[in-house]
């Protein structure tokens, strides 16, 4: 684990620990608005847990161990991710928040939209900017697909549909994910849903204006 | 494996092709293990004594090993392969066999709603790998799917899983009506997923939560063992 006391720019008192999977986006929200880009730090945890959640909870633990006393305050840019309340009681020890609901998909499309795709079709796959322009390290790679090409019946044979949840507008991704659905045999649909909850990350931060963070 | 590698199963000695077999399974090597059951059997090994000394005991190390974090779900699918193997040999043997050394029937199913089973494949296969023989039910099983088969198969566990905060709570459902029908004090009830945790278990009264694949099977072992039976149906 690689700690950031040596790199920690003193100005920034917030850290926002994330998935890496989600850190185009932070950086992204981050970027549009320079007040916030001055008051945090940001740090991702690897987006191939994605496949293995076990590693999430035990992973920000041992980074905020290390980490969380250079800090203020801890945000997390996590939802639950598969670790059944596992990150919850990490993040109650640090007095830390993550974002509400069970996985990225759910505060990507918002918890309506996403139990409405939900109902339309149980067997929903997702994906995310993220996801499609990793789809073969995390996917295919991730889910030993690459060498074990027989599991494929294993993880997807309840599946029959692909949902994209876009962050943004991108037709390469858009094109790619279609081929992605294609090659899976799955229908397609795709959901331009912008960052959707990530926002409530900086929702805290945002609230503090600059001025009273520097008379503190 | 190159040329020079490759041997013969049939010059192991039994000793040998045990641990070969074990060292198969956790290869995810469905063809060697299949192979290696065959020989055992061809030696005139009880199929009972090939399943605790070869395939249990081999699933017993993929199972610390997952539970440890040196083996993935990818590599733990490929070995349950290679356990189906050994066991499509074996099932027709041990199902004529007079010794029961079965753990007893484990019957396990998502609940409607929920199509997703990576995770109770992996329990279903880490059971049957701990000795139970495993009824499973698939995705999506209303209550009516889980009292058919506790009537049918008299489990003496039943298992749930969920992957959805949305699908979680019918395990509720399923857990009242078998109160109702007085079919608790005979089938112990066990629950996971991803979403789920100790104090879920303990709102909808399921007494044994199992965070992942690996303890569940233990759990379940436990379980059975905490009845005094060492092998056998309810």
């Amino acid at each position: 684990m690689v700690t950031d006391k040596k790199h920690i720019d003193p100005p920034k008192k917030r850290l926002i620990l994330g998935c890496g999977a989600l850190v185009y986006d932070l950086l992204r929200l981050i970027k549009q608005n320079p007040a916030l880009s001055d008051k945090v730090n940001l740090q991702c945890l690897p987006a191939s847990w994605h496949n293995t959640p076990q590693l999430i909870a035990p992973g920000v633990e041992e980074y905020l161990a290390e980490n969380s006393h250079l800090y203020k305050d801890v945000y997390i840019a996590y939802a639950d991710c598969g670790t059944g309340g596992a990150l919850d009681r990490v993040l109650k020890k640090y007095n830390a928040k993550r974002i509400s609901g069970a996985h990225c998909y759910e505060f990507f499309a918002g918890s309506d939209v996403f139990e409405q795709l939900s109902e339309q079709e149980l067997g929903t796959f997702y994906l995310t900017d993220y996801l499609v322009k990793n789809f073969h390290r995390i996917m295919i790679k991730g889910l030993g697909l690459d060498k074990h090409p027989d599991l494929f019946d294993i993880y997807f044979e309840n599946y029959t549909k692909l949902v994209y949840l876009a962050q943004t507008e991108n037709e390469q991704l858009q094109k790619d994910a279609v081929q992605y659905a294609k090659d899976f045999g799955f229908e397609y649909e795709y959901r331009l849903v912008g960052t959707g909850g990530l926002d409530s990350v900086f929702e805290e931060i945002d609230l503090v204006p600059l001025a009273t963070e520097e008379e503190k | 494996m190159s040329e020079e590698d490759d041997f013969d199963l049939n010059d192991l000695d039994d000793k040998e092709l045990v641990e070969q077999i074990q060292d198969d399974l956790y290869d995810g090597l469905d063809e060697e293990v299949t192979e290696g059951t065959e020989i055992l059997l061809s030696r005139g090994w009880d199929a009972n004594d090939v399943l605790g000394d070869a395939l249990v005991a081999g699933m017993k190390i993929v199972g610390i090993d997952f539970r440890d974090g040196i083996l993935f779900v990818p590599e733990v699918l490929k070995c349950a392969g290679a356990m189906k193997g050994g066991m499509k040999v074996l099932r027709p043997i041990l199902a004529q066999s007079s010794e029961d050394t079965s753990l007893g029937k484990f019957v396990i199913g998502t609940v409607k709603g929920d199509i997703h089973d990576i995770g109770q494949k992996l329990v279903s296969m880490m059971c049957e790998g701990a000795g139970f023989e495993v009824i499973n039910l698939g995705i999506n099983n209303p209550v009516e799917n889980y009292l058919e088969a506790i009537d049918e198969h008299e489990p003496v566990i039943l298992g749930m899983s969920a992957l959805l905060t949305t699908t979680m709570p019918y395990m509720g459902v399923v857990v009242e009506e078998m109160e109702k029908r007085g079919l608790r004090k005979d089938v112990h009830i066990m629950c996971g997923g991803a979403p789920l945790n100790q104090e879920f278990a303990d709102s909808i009264g399921v007494p044994a939560y199992g965070r992942d694949a690996a303890r569940s099977a233990e759990m379940a072992e436990e379980y059975v063992r905490s009845l005094g039976k060492q092998r056998g149906h309810r």
